[in-house]
């Protein structure tokens, strides 16, 4: 068996980012943390694509959590970044805890339907919504770290580490989680969901329980994006942004946990070029390429990288 | 109590416009088993057509009245433009692939064409308000309605009569309800699948492109407006049950029906309520209101 060099390559990026930080252009470690997000949010979708359902309505936990860290400063005046990050993972979590009991029995299209209605009734929600800021959005208050505020011109750098270091611990996480059977169920129920349940798995129970680490992921990414960004708006839970978190993992593919975070970046990258190229199509060079990523590389991105590798 | 007659006919207004709008993704699914996001861009295609060939029209002089029937041509040129090539083009390469993989090319395609979009008209608004105002209004319950309305009320019976004495009463229709059962044994038949294919998504397509022209001497054409339509005909169609005709229908009237009595009472959940009718549809149907036990594969 060939030794995993997963553990060893996040280890590396988590000390490239670290080392390189304070050396980066603020913008570029904006583009990195929000990567980070992204790819968290991904991470989750990617679980949930290896059992074949591709949730529309990511969004929703994506909201969750950022409107939990957003509420926190508002309301308790906590800006700490990781205090932020879990608490919004706990809350989507626990909402996902709630919902994961109807959405497990869902598959297919039906699955992201129900997901997608779901999203928008917090959309919904959000927009009529003056306590929430409606429209408008929130302000959120200004990121700190264990109780300090970074010097100015520090801010991004100890965001990115923080970021970094969470979504590594996640990407482990889930790595760990899909060596053990519960992960490894994901592909049979794809194949074939009967079969997995002659075996005596229970197929619901895996897709529940995927779909809880999933929102964990999601929560997680907005609460971070939330304190990146400094503002949050009803948008994070609209169907267009679910859409480009499914975008950035069929971009990614399921190969690997680093896959998602890469994909998150290429998409930034993508989106960052095509807009300063030509601000009113970028959303054809976005489109064009994810036509040509399903037809031409349906594994994903992760596919070329690990072409000789077996399952 | 003295408000019920200005909900229903709100509802009935909104429900004409919803049902206009999503009766082509029910056709399409029903068909191609396709769950198809560009039905937003054709119905924002047709608003852009609309209002630029409507305002051409009405700017040259010609005679207002026919304005309506220029709003049904543009949306149907557009169509006939872009569909085929859509169909033709792209997506019968991917009919073998998932469901959900095919709802993702054409979320591709969405993006794609939103940019097309601009790329044809630019991001500045466009206006043709004349084929609304010029009708007048009338009253119901001491409110004054445009009577433009009763054309949306009209055009939405029309197709969805027309669309359903297609399907049950012509050689055409009978042929199609053959290929939805079983596309390959109809090949093995005889039957052109791929001709009913084509002839589908563009005249689906076509109904959410005449959908956006008539909508387009309402509003102010912009950039995006094809985004929300997207959410709201799926609402519509799957609390009807994907592929549904009346389920269609029927979708559209609960929808405009609980918009309306929401606007009216509590306006604050007026989203609210139509995507939670639609998680609560799919949570005790899951297949919609009108829909059929389907056997499963092992």
């Amino acid at each position: 068996m060939r030794r995993d060099r997963t553990p060893l390559v996040l280890g590396a990026i988590l000390a490239a980012i670290v080392a390189a930080g304070p050396f980066l252009p603020p913008w570029l470690l904006f583009i990195l943390t929000i990567g980070i997000a992204r790819g968290m949010v991904a991470l989750g979708l990617m679980l949930l694509l290896r059992a074949g359902l591709v949730s529309f309505g990511q969004a929703l936990y994506y909201c969750i959590g950022a409107y939990t860290a957003g509420a926190l400063g508002i309301r308790l005046g906590v800006s700490d970044v990781l205090l932020q990050m879990l608490a919004g993972a706990a809350v989507a979590a626990f909402a996902a805890w709630i919902l994961g009991f109807l959405l497990a029995r869902y598959r297919g299209i039906f699955f992201g339907l129900l997901s997608l209605a779901l999203s928008m009734i917090l959309y919904g929600l959000i927009v009529k919504n003056e306590a929430l800021g409606s429209t408008d959005g929130l302000n959120v208050l200004p990121s700190t770290l264990f109780g300090t505020r970074p010097h100015e011109g520090w801010v991004r750098y100890t965001v990115v580490v923080a970021a970094t270091f969470a979504g590594v611990i996640a990407a482990l996480l889930v790595h760990r989680y899909l060596q053990t059977p519960l992960g490894r169920l994901a592909p049979a129920i794809k194949d074939n969901e009967i079969r997995v349940e002659y075996m005596g798995a229970s197929a619901r129970r895996a897709i529940h329980v995927k779909y809880v680490i999933a929102a964990t992921l999601a929560g997680m990414g907005g609460a971070l994006a939330a304190t990146t960004v400094g503002h949050i708006d009803p948008e994070m839970a609209y169907w267009t942004t679910s859409g480009e978190f499914i975008f950035i993992t069929i971009l990614a593919g399921t190969g690997n946990v680093i896959a998602p975070f890469l994909g998150a970046l290429i998409f930034g990258a993508i989106h960052t070029v095509a807009y300063d190229l030509s601000p009113n199509t970028w959303q054809m060079t976005l489109g064009a390429a994810l036509l040509a990523l399903i037809v031409f590389l349906p594994n994903g991105v992760w596919s070329l990288f690990a072409r000789r590798k077996a399952a | 109590m003295d408000q019920i007659l200005p909900v229903i006919a709100d509802g009935i207004i909104y429900s004409a416009w919803l049902f206009i709008a999503a009766i082509g993704l029910t056709l399409i699914y029903g068909v191609m088993k396709i769950v198809n996001v560009t039905h937003g861009s054709f119905y924002a295609l047709g608003a852009y057509a609309g209002a630029s060939f409507t305002g051409a029209w009405l700017a040259h002089g010609y005679p207002p009245l026919l304005s309506y029937a220029v709003l049904l041509g543009a949306a149907a040129f557009i169509t006939l433009v872009f569909a085929p090539l859509i169909e033709r083009g792209i997506l019968r390469f991917m009919y073998a692939k998932d469901e959900v993989v095919i709802l993702l090319i054409t979320y591709a395609l969405f993006l794609v064409l939103e940019d097309t979009i601009k790329l044809i008209w630019g991001v500045n608004p466009y206006y043709v308000a004349e084929p609304y105002a010029m009708l007048g209004s009338f009253d119901i319950g001491g409110l004054p309605y445009p009577t433009y309305n009763l054309i949306l009320v009209g055009l939405a019976l029309v197709a969805g009569g027309g669309l359903a004495w297609l399907l049950r009463s012509t050689r055409v229709g009978k042929l199609l309800t053959v290929v939805i059962h079983d596309p390959e044994v109809s090949r093995a038949m005889g039957i052109n699948v791929g001709r009913y294919y084509l002839v589908t998504f563009t005249f689906g397509s076509m109904l959410a492109a005449i959908g956006g022209s008539f909508t387009a001497p309402t509003v102010s054409v912009v950039p995006g407006l094809g985004v929300d339509v997207i959410v709201l005909s799926f609402a519509v169609v799957v609390i009807g049950g994907l592929g549904s005709l009346p389920g269609a229908a029927l979708g559209a009237v609960i929808v405009g029906l609980v918009r309306s009595i929401s606007v009216h009472y509590a306006p604050q959940v007026e989203l609210f309520v139509i995507y939670f009718v639609m998680a609560m549809v799919l949570a005790f149907r899951p297949r919609g209101l009108f829909s059929l036990a389907e056997p499963r594969k092992i």
